[in-house]
């Protein structure tokens, strides 16, 4: 199984997925972003889905799911960088991702997140 | 009766009297389509048809039928462009009918000739209504295909800020082109507001609203925030007394309103310089 890395750059975690997400890579990913939010006490999450090409309903509930884990932490997650046919599939699949917000590229997420705190 | 003797003799009776029958038969047509294509022009498509129908029912040269569909099937296209009624397209052919018999009525041996060339003119008139059918069907096909295409315009307002102006009914279909030319849009120039003017739009009802909230939901994943313009005060009450909730969505009146709100957003302001 791939994992995806978690980089820390100051107090933000920037995760960019590069590979086709499987079931379980979301579930490792939601477990090591946990992990690393409690050891690092970051205060932003981005995560750059640039490169991901299909979503389903389990992805789009994992990427809501790891936006309230976040939240516990006190932390605010940034998804950037959604292509318009994952947009399109998302909303027909009745997901609007609720609790994370959403920039068009990484530089816009990480505004987002300085402006904000 | 050997038919093929016997149509040969109508169709050389027919050969000897072409410049008559011709005439009479475009004099025919001419008063069914009220002046609507030059005399001469009329004339020479008629010879030709003529030609091929002498030829037809001379019965010498198998292709001359295909041929003769062929350019009925070109005359009833080239009508159907041309705005003709599907009579003035029809009498072309039927009148054809009324010509031949004033030229056999007074003889007694080419009626029954004349029987199956009537049956082969009732088949030709309803080819040429089918080809006239289906060249106005293709025209509305196109016609819809260039309307989605021309109807969907994704315009730049301001740095970063991008409208859509939807002009007429909002199906699924349209929902989806829209859809996907505003987040490509988003996407290119990197826009962070996007406003949906719908002031073009007929009719707001649950279905256009269902539309609309998605296409604002997906480009909320992408980053953006879309304002929702152009409400005239009849769309304002239907949308109120169907009870269609627009959320935190923002919904201005005019695209000013929403242009302003958008700079707004942005931290820019508009100022007066100077007596105007």
């Amino acid at each position: 199984m791939e994992r995806v890395p978690i980089l820390k750059i100051g107090p933000t975690l920037f995760v960019s997925i590069q590979i086709d997400l499987q079931d379980e890579s979301v579930v490792r990913l939601q477990e090591d972003l946990a992990d690393e939010l409690a050891r690092t006490g970051a205060k932003g999450v981005i995560i750059d889905i640039t490169a991901v090409e299909i979503v389903d309903s389990f992805i789009g509930r994992m990427l809501t799911m790891i936006g309230s884990i976040s939240r516990l932490f006190d932390a605010e997650t940034v998804l950037v960088g959604m292509r318009p046919a994952v947009a399109i599939t998302l909303t027909e699949l009745g997901l609007s991702l609720r609790g994370v917000r959403t920039a068009l590229n990484a530089e816009k997420g990480l505004a987002l997140l300085t402006g904000s705190s | 009766m050997d038919v093929g003797s016997s149509q040969g003799q109508l169709a050389a009776y027919m050969r000897d009297h072409q410049e008559k029958v011709v005439g009479r038969w475009s004099e025919l047509v001419t008063a069914g389509i009220r002046g609507r294509s030059s005399p001469a022009e009329l004339r020479r498509e008629l010879d030709d048809i003529y030609s091929l129908m002498v030829r037809v029912l001379s019965d010498v040269d198998e292709h001359a039928l295909g041929e003769l569909r062929a350019a009925l099937a070109e005359l009833s296209r080239t009508r159907a462009r041309n705005g003709f009624t599907p009579r003035e397209t029809a009498i072309a052919v039927f009148s054809l009918k009324e010509a031949v018999y004033e030229l056999v009525a007074d003889v007694a041996e080419l009626a029954p000739e004349y029987f199956a060339f009537s049956r082969l003119i009732d088949d030709l008139g309803l080819h040429t209504f089918e080809t006239y059918a289906a060249a106005r069907e293709r025209i509305i096909t196109d016609q819809a295909t260039s309307m989605l295409e021309l109807s969907t315009p994704v315009v730049r307002l301001w740095d970063g800020i991008i409208a859509v102006p939807l002009v007429g009914t909002l199906d699924s279909a349209r929902t989806q082109l829209v859809m996907e030319r505003l987040l490509e849009t988003l996407v290119a120039t990197g826009a962070e507001h996007a406003v949906l003017d719908i002031t073009g739009v007929a009719t707001v009802d649950t279905e256009v609203a269902q539309h609309l909230l998605k296409t604002v939901n997906a480009a909320r994943l992408l980053g953006a925030e879309c304002i929702v313009s152009g409400i005239r005060p009849q769309v304002a009450q239907t949308i109120v007394a169907l009870g269609i909730e627009f959320g935190d969505i923002a919904t201005k009146a005019t695209l000013a309103d929403a242009l302003a709100h958008a700079l707004k957003r942005s931290g820019l302001t508009v100022t007066k310089i100077g007596p105007a």
